[in-house]
């Protein structure tokens, strides 16, 4: 298991986490390339079918970056997130998936280290799981 | 429940009694309608029917053990856009606490209302409920004898039947939150009836009727004891669940014989978006798509998107599932929707200390969110 490379799919709120990824990226910061963000207007968008769709299709991971409690662009869009976000991962942990591979974090515009950390920590995080066994099941 | 009152019952007749006092709700003008169970001519199906008709309540049968479609619903279709005339609804515990999802939901409302609820005596799938009106002579029932053991707390199928899955581990046997309860669980229904009713329609329905102040002594154990063996059958049921249901694959099983219907969604109270994503052009993929996909994991099933679907209704609607398993009786390939909902729901409502349909006042879940929630999130 020594060359699995986990695939995370991001997404990330125009407001905080995405510039957060921008400020890692301008600053020269190094982060695995394992990362493939999604821009969104808020993390209150994100339903999560996205997050279910990214983990059957065999996403190793999906991070969910917004901005912190009381910071958000659009008042609470983030507090909503992490409601929606607990309802899915004890719906994972229910139904005998993994809630871990899903990870919600805050991420402000002035973090890009925080950004760069993050991934590195899921990255091998995720490289201790193995891969995501939806990525073999043809039948769902 | 402030006011209670007896309704009398003439021969062991329970179902002419109810036919009566219903008759005579319409006809004292407490309400202008009613919506109630009607048996149908075929002798097959019992239907909700909005009456105004006072004669056409002769089939009317509110404790035929069948439920085709959950009330809530027809109550939605009949209050979203306001009613102008007062309109009873006669409506199981779990059509009651749906009807309180919906309003939260904006889906119905409970103005020039009156709800009556009414103990549950259990309902089969409707298909098993055909069958025994012709198979028996004395139809699905319920029996005497089934009357007599919900006099004792007991609610059971007739011998050699089951009640459907939901039935089976419902520990919400009365209604909750109705204007007036119709209680048959814990009362000697050979003689008597008893309602339980809010202050102000329970005065009026006593003066109008002419009924006399009464209860059933023994009816709050009896539905006690009711309620404490559903919530053992529950639980076993529950552990059986996650006992099955423990990895990618045992989930997978309990969705093989999914064909993306979508009929659970259609049944569901709670599930009321107007356009479903899964009914949208989202779903209809260039045919290039499932090619890719096919490529990616060697394989595709088709139809497509059958887990994705349940995942997301799951995701969307749990945490105001009342498990009234109407998804189960809707679906016609038998998956085991009614365990597996409730048994998730169970916890993501723990994670907010929510009872779906318990009040009006606690808010959805998913419609708020605290500041000081959550702090393992960071």
């Amino acid at each position: 298991m020594d060359d699995f490379e986990p695939r995370i799919v991001a997404f990330l709120c125009n407001w905080c986490a995405y510039t957060g990824a921008d400020l890692a990226g301008t600053s020269r910061l190094q982060y695995p390339p394992n990362v493939r963000s999604i821009r969104v207007m808020c993390t209150g968008g994100v339903d999560p079918i996205y997050v279910i769709k990214a983990l059957l299709e065999g996403a190793d991971g999906v991070l969910i970056g917004g901005c912190h409690p009381g910071d958000c662009h659009y008042q609470s869009g983030n507090l909503k997130a992490r409601r929606r976000m607990a309802i899915l991962r004890s719906i994972l942990e229910q139904l005998g998936l993994d809630p871990d591979r899903v990870w919600l974090r805050w991420i402000s515009a002035a973090e890009g280290k925080l950004f760069a950390d993050t991934i590195s920590e899921m990255v091998q995080a995720l490289k201790d799981k193995g891969p995501n066994p939806m990525g073999e099941a043809w039948a769902i | 429940m402030s006011v209670k009152a007896v309704v009398e019952v003439k021969e062991g007749d329970v179902v002419t009694a109810l036919r009566e006092f219903l008759r005579r709700l319409l006809e004292a003008q407490v309400v202008d309608a009613l919506l109630v169970p009607v048996e149908l001519p075929s002798g097959d199906a019992v239907v909700q029917t909005l009456i105004k008709d006072p004669d056409r309540l002769a089939n009317a049968n509110p404790l035929a053990p069948v439920m085709m479609v959950n009330s809530a619903k027809l109550v939605s279709s009949l209050t979203r856009r306001g009613n102008r005339e007062k309109v009873g609804v006669v409506l199981k515990s779990c059509e009651m606490r749906a009807l309180i999802e919906l309003v939260k939901l904006q889906q119905a409302t409970l103005e020039n209302l009156v709800t009556l609820g009414i103990d549950c005596l259990g309902s089969y799938e409707a298909t098993q409920y055909a069958q025994l009106g012709s198979e028996l002579d004395d139809g699905a029932g319920p029996s005497i004898e089934q009357l007599r053991a919900a006099t004792e707390g007991q609610v059971v199928p007739l011998d050699g039947y089951e009640f459907r899955v939901a039935c089976q581990i419902c520990e919400h046997p009365t209604a909750t939150n109705v204007d007036i309860n119709i209680g048959l669980i814990g009362v000697d229904t050979e003689t008597a009836i008893i309602l339980e009713m809010e202050e102000e329609i329970g005065q009026e329905v006593v003066e109008k009727l002419g009924l006399q102040e009464g209860d059933a002594p023994g009816r709050e154990e009896a539905v006690g004891q009711l309620v404490s063996g559903r919530e053992k059958a529950r639980d076993e049921a529950f552990a059986r669940f996650h006992e099955t249901v423990k990895d990618a694959s045992t989930l997978l099983a309990q969705f093989s014989t999914c064909i993306a219907c979508h009929n659970c969604a259609q049944a569901c109270p709670i599930c009321y978006c107007k356009e479903c994503i899964f009914e949208t052009d989202t779903f209809r993929h260039p045919s290039d798509r499932y090619l890719l996909w096919a490529d990616r994991k060697g394989a595709a099933r088709m139809p497509s998107d059958t887990l994705l679907f349940q995942l997301t209704r799951m995701n969307h609607m749990v945490s105001s599932c009342v498990g009234c398993g109407m998804c189960e009786s809707a679906c016609p390939s038998d998956l085991p929707l009614t365990l597996m909902f409730r048994a998730v729901g169970e916890k993501v409502q723990e994670l907010f200390g929510y009872l779906p349909g318990g009040s009006l006042e606690e808010e959805l879940p998913v419609a708020t969110f605290k500041e000081d929630e959550f702090p393992e999130y960071k």
